[in-house]
Formats: structure tokens, sequence, C-alpha cells
């Protein structure tokens, strides 16, 4: 395939360098939409959007925030636009996915997805950019166009919450209350 | 691990955290559809012929 070169010769870094943010940039827009046909026609306007702006992009500095940034304010802006009630209200990852995490069953899975959409869209997209796409607090509340500290607090509601819907901690938990804890998840599952 | 962020438990030995990446990555692992890498193409394409009329232009001593 031919590559346009810049006048250095080398392929044209901004194509390069958007090329290898697409995937994550997908997975997070998968994340907003829920859907993959969605979440791909967002990651589209985004390409158009940012490949326009590009002069205002300043190369060196981090086009993956950048792109993010773009792809957020897309995907709100649209929201407005469109009004709520289209928005699919399984929220994230609810599709079936295509590529099943190996290390996971998929009841496992099933579950982790349906907490995950039980979550508000501000601590969801947070916990997830911070513990999935790999930002640090100051890009994430950056790219969500809030303060650090409300992004680390966001992420450590979204956190506590989802441990306390799939009653797990970090470490072991079958503490002498792991059976009365698992029939009261039962319980409450849906 | 970045510093600052041994406080948030989404590290490496975090439940949480693992499951996140998992979802996440089960989207990033099934590539970049077609379609977004020739619209990618498109554009580079349609920037290049630009670059080139103006080059063109500037080469006859027009603007």
């Amino acid at each position: 395939m031919a590559e346009n070169k810049d006048v250095t010769g080398e392929p044209t870094t901004f194509k390069r360098e958007m090329l290898a943010t697409l995937p994550s940039l997908r997975a997070f827009a998968v994340s907003l939409t829920g859907k993959h046909d969605k979440a791909d026609d967002l990651v589209q306007d985004t390409v158009m959007k940012a490949w326009a702006k590009q002069s205002s992009f300043e190369m060196g500095t981090n086009i993956k925030a950048w792109l993010f940034t773009i792809l957020r304010n897309e995907f709100y802006s649209q929201m407005r636009k469109r009004g709520r009630e289209v928005q699919d209200s399984d929220g994230a990852f609810t599709e079936r996915l295509s590529v099943h995490p190996a290390q996971y069953g998929s009841m496992d899975m099933q579950d982790f997805k349906k907490a995950l959409a039980q979550l508000p869209d501000d601590q969801r997209e947070a916990v997830i950019l911070i513990g999935a796409s790999g930002f640090s607090y100051e890009e994430a509340a950056e790219i969500c166009s809030c303060a650090i500290g409300t992004m680390k607090s966001r992420v450590s509601r979204a956190r506590t919450r989802l441990q306390d819907i799939l009653q797990v901690t970090g470490e072991a938990d079958y503490g002498p209350d792991a059976v009365s804890t698992q029939v009261t998840t039962h319980n409450h599952s849906f | 691990m970045q510093a600052g962020r041994a406080d948030d438990g989404l590290g490496p030995n975090s439940d949480i955290g693992a499951r996140l990446r998992a979802l996440y990555g089960s989207v990033q692992d099934e590539g970049v559809p077609d379609q977004l890498l020739d619209l990618l193409e498109k554009l580079d394409n349609a920037e290049a012929a630009q670059v080139d009329a103006q080059k063109g232009k500037s080469a006859r001593g027009g603007e």
C-alpha cells in the first residue's frame, strides 16, 4: 500500500500514530455506546473530525489522549442532539463479544458486564480510562474535562461499587461470610 | 505501574482491573474494520493530492 511521505520522506506520522491508537479508541467507543456498529460510526466520525483538526494537534504530544477527547466530545454531543431516549439502555459492552476473554468463563464475564452497566456514566468511563485504556489520572481528567480529584473519586466509587455488586475484593475473598454473601448475591441478581 | 497509581486498586493484583482489561482487550484484539482503514487511506490520499496541487501552483509562480 502506498504511503504518503512527509518532507523528511517518512510515512506521515499523524496517520501512523492514528492507526496505532485505533484499536484502543474503538474499545473505548464500544464501552460508551454499548454496540459495535454504533462504536464504529463514532470512531469514523472521530477520525474525520481529528483529520480536519490535525493542524491544532502538536506533534510529539499525546495523540491518544487527544483522540479520546475528540471521541468523547463527539459521543456526548451526538447524545444531546438525539436525546437520551435513543441511547442503548444496556450500557457498556453488553453486546455479545466476538472474541471471548480466554481467562474468564462466559458467565463470569456476563456478570461483570452487567455490573459495569449499573454504574453511572461518569464512573464507568473513569474506571475504563484508568483501569483499561492505561491513562494517568491527569490525562483522564483532561479527557473528561474534570479535576484530577474528581477523576480519582469517580474511579474509587466505581471500584467500590463493582466490588459490592460482584462481591469481590482485590484479594481472595473467602471469609466466614462467603456462603451468606453468595446467597445474597444470588437473591439480588437479575 | 505509573507513579501515583498504587492506590487506585486497579493494578495487576486487582480482580476488577484484570476483568476490565480482559473485556477491553477482547475488543482491541478484534482488529480495526476495513472501512475505517479505507477512510484513513482516503483522507491521507486527498491531503497528499492537495499538497501536490499547491506545490504545482507555487512552481508556476502562483499565489
